[in-house]
């Protein structure tokens, strides 16, 4: 049996004991190989997940697999060498003086012989396209390149799971679509999970699966596609649709017939064009 | 308040060999009462401008003009603690200010810093968490047990409890969901409205701009590269795209749809209602046509 995936089970967690459960009974998989967004409001537990996910915090009931091995304070490293974690804040995770060095540090906690090293700082950071700035410092890059070096650190560890914890949220809108191309471009060349908790929603509607946090409890867990099909709910829980979901629900509320729900601008121009062509 | 630029430079580090000039004669008005957004990609100048409205920077070069105050290039300013109790900024994450151990103190920092007394004080307290609907039970809460989206509201709190007449705000809604987002954003306008402020926004989001500035200043390599009302702005996507930004979502779509579908549908500030039964009225009539 293939057990190359991250698995909630039942999993519920407090930050103290007279606080509010965060997370209530929570279940869910992440395969091998996968895109999956989380969204949520803000205050859904989105966030503890991630931190969850590679032994920032422990849950009080309920166990955390990772690749059939439960997270606990003894399996810690491993799984952290197997889980990497890109945060929300790019100025936060830097260490080192130089791209290079930085890149470097997560093996040398893991303890990568030299040459290892070596190679793998230049995989990662071709991987995300910042080989030219292997000697600039860190501080003076634009928040688009430090979240790139970023990923390219954690790829360095060679992770199977890969989870961006609102990495985008602070980067203007160029930055954050160097970053989602970088994402799309690592996942489809590396045998990798993805995992992004998210606000932006063009982020998720390139995702391969949603998991809709809501209260501490998964509320939905499906394709981009069926979700922003659920406008009315979704805003109900504090969340919105895309800009063309929106427009597609008055299409329709207009009395044009859409064949499914389109989940960009191109989907939604050739449903307008074919249905412009029909006689 | 009137707000004028005239011919502001600002350099950082001058004389050194990390000198960098962030604003190059920048010159602009912003008439008291409107809402202006400030929008240009990273590093454009615009934290660097920001800073110049409640005196944080001095120009090194030109004048600051707000209402009655002049900032001025190796200017002595006596009256800074003035300027600063009527401008009020909202730094970028403002939650990460706060340090009181209630919600009360904090939101009542600034005031009482200013010396005004504990009666008015009160009274502001209470009139700004009604503006930012946070829950009176909250005051004596320690401001760190709150949910992020309740932080930022305190901080807020804080800012508006100095009775500004002008809001200067830093992509206020940055890491919000996308109802608090829109929540703030509309406190923001409804405050502007009834206290008549004079409201500057720096935002990365065209969609805010389009929905609630009626100027818009673009800035570019710490220059005005454009500078109108967004409706006019916003429909010159190429001169948008050369400073690397994109128009809103809406009238990217609209210019894609009119292209691929030959239409002529333009953007007028209608609903996406309205436009969804423009577009949906087009697409049946060619087929009447035919």
């Amino acid at each position: 049996m293939d057990q190359s995936q991250i698995e909630f089970r039942n999993v519920s967690f407090r930050y103290q004991e007279d606080m509010p459960w965060v997370l209530r009974n929570v279940s869910f998989t992440i395969g091998a190989d996968e895109w999956v967004a989380i969204i949520g409001h803000n205050g859904s537990g989105k966030s503890t997940i991630a931190k969850l996910m590679n032994g920032l915090l422990f849950p009080q009931e309920g166990k955390i697999l990772v690749d059939g091995e439960e997270v606990t304070q003894d399996t810690l490293w491993e799984i952290r060498k197997r889980v990497g974690m890109v945060f929300q804040n790019p100025d936060n995770q830097f260490v080192g003086t130089t791209v290079r060095d930085d890149v470097a540090f997560g093996m040398e906690n893991h303890g990568m012989p030299r040459e290892v090293m070596i190679k793998r700082i230049k995989e990662s950071l071709n991987a995300v396209g910042m080989t030219e700035f292997e000697r600039h410092e860190p501080h003076r890059l634009s928040g688009g390149q430090k979240q790139r070096v970023a990923i390219a650190s954690v790829l360095a560890v060679s992770p199977r799971y890969i989870i961006l914890d609102e990495a985008t949220a602070m980067l203007d809108p160029k930055g954050r679509k160097e970053i989602l191309k970088t994402i799309r471009t690592v996942q489809e060349e590396r045998e990798l999970s993805l995992i992004t908790i998210t606000h932006d929603l063009q982020e998720v509607t390139q995702a391969e699966r949603v998991i809709v946090m809501n209260g501490g409890e998964v509320w939905m867990e499906s394709t981009p596609r069926d979700i922003f099909s659920k406008k009315d709910s979704l805003i109900e829980i504090g969340l919105d649709t895309p800009f063309v979901s929106k427009l597609a629900d008055h299409m329709k509320d207009a009395g044009l017939e859409l064949s499914r729900e389109p989940l960009n601008h191109q989907e939604l121009l050739e449903e307008l064009w074919t249905s412009r062509s029909i006689k | 308040m009137d707000i004028t630029f005239d011919q502001v430079s600002y350099i950082y580090q001058p004389n050194s060999p990390f000198e960098y000039r962030a604003l190059k004669d920048l010159s602009f008005s912003i008439p008291s009462g409107s809402f202006v957004a400030v929008i240009g990609h990273t590093g454009s100048g615009k934290s660097t401008l920001i800073q110049h409205l409640n005196g944080l920077l001095k120009p090194t070069k030109g004048t600051v003009t707000l209402g009655e105050y002049q900032l001025k290039a190796k200017e002595k300013n006596k009256e800074l603690r003035e300027l600063r109790e009527k401008v009020g900024v909202v730094f970028q994450y403002p939650e990460h200010q706060l340090f009181e151990e209630t919600v009360a103190k904090d939101i009542a920092f600034g005031p009482r810093n200013f010396g005004v007394n504990e009666g008015e004080i009160d009274r502001r307290v209470n009139e700004a968490i009604q503006a930012t609907h946070l829950d009176e039970e909250l005051l004596e809460r320690s401001p760190f047990d709150l949910s992020g989206g309740q932080m930022r509201r305190v901080a807020i709190s804080g800012v508006l409890a100095m009775n500004p007449e002008v809001l200067v705000l830093d992509e206020p809604t940055a890491g919000l969901d996308p109802h608090g987002q829109k929540e703030i954003m509309e406190m923001f306008y409804d405050l502007h409205q009834k206290k008549k402020l004079t409201t500057v926004l720096v935002t990365h989001s065209m969609e805010d701009a389009l929905a609630y500035a009626d100027q818009v200043i673009i800035l570019n390599k710490g220059e005005v590269y454009m500078q109108g009302s967004p409706l006019e702005l916003f429909k010159k996507q190429k001169a948008l795209e050369e400073v690397q930004l994109d128009v809103p979502e809406v009238i990217e779509f609209i210019t894609k749809a009119n292209e691929k579908l030959g239409a002529d549908i333009e953007y007028t500030g209608q609903s996406i209602a309205d436009l969804a039964k423009e577009m949906a009225d087009f697409v049946r009539g060619g087929r009447d046509h035919e």
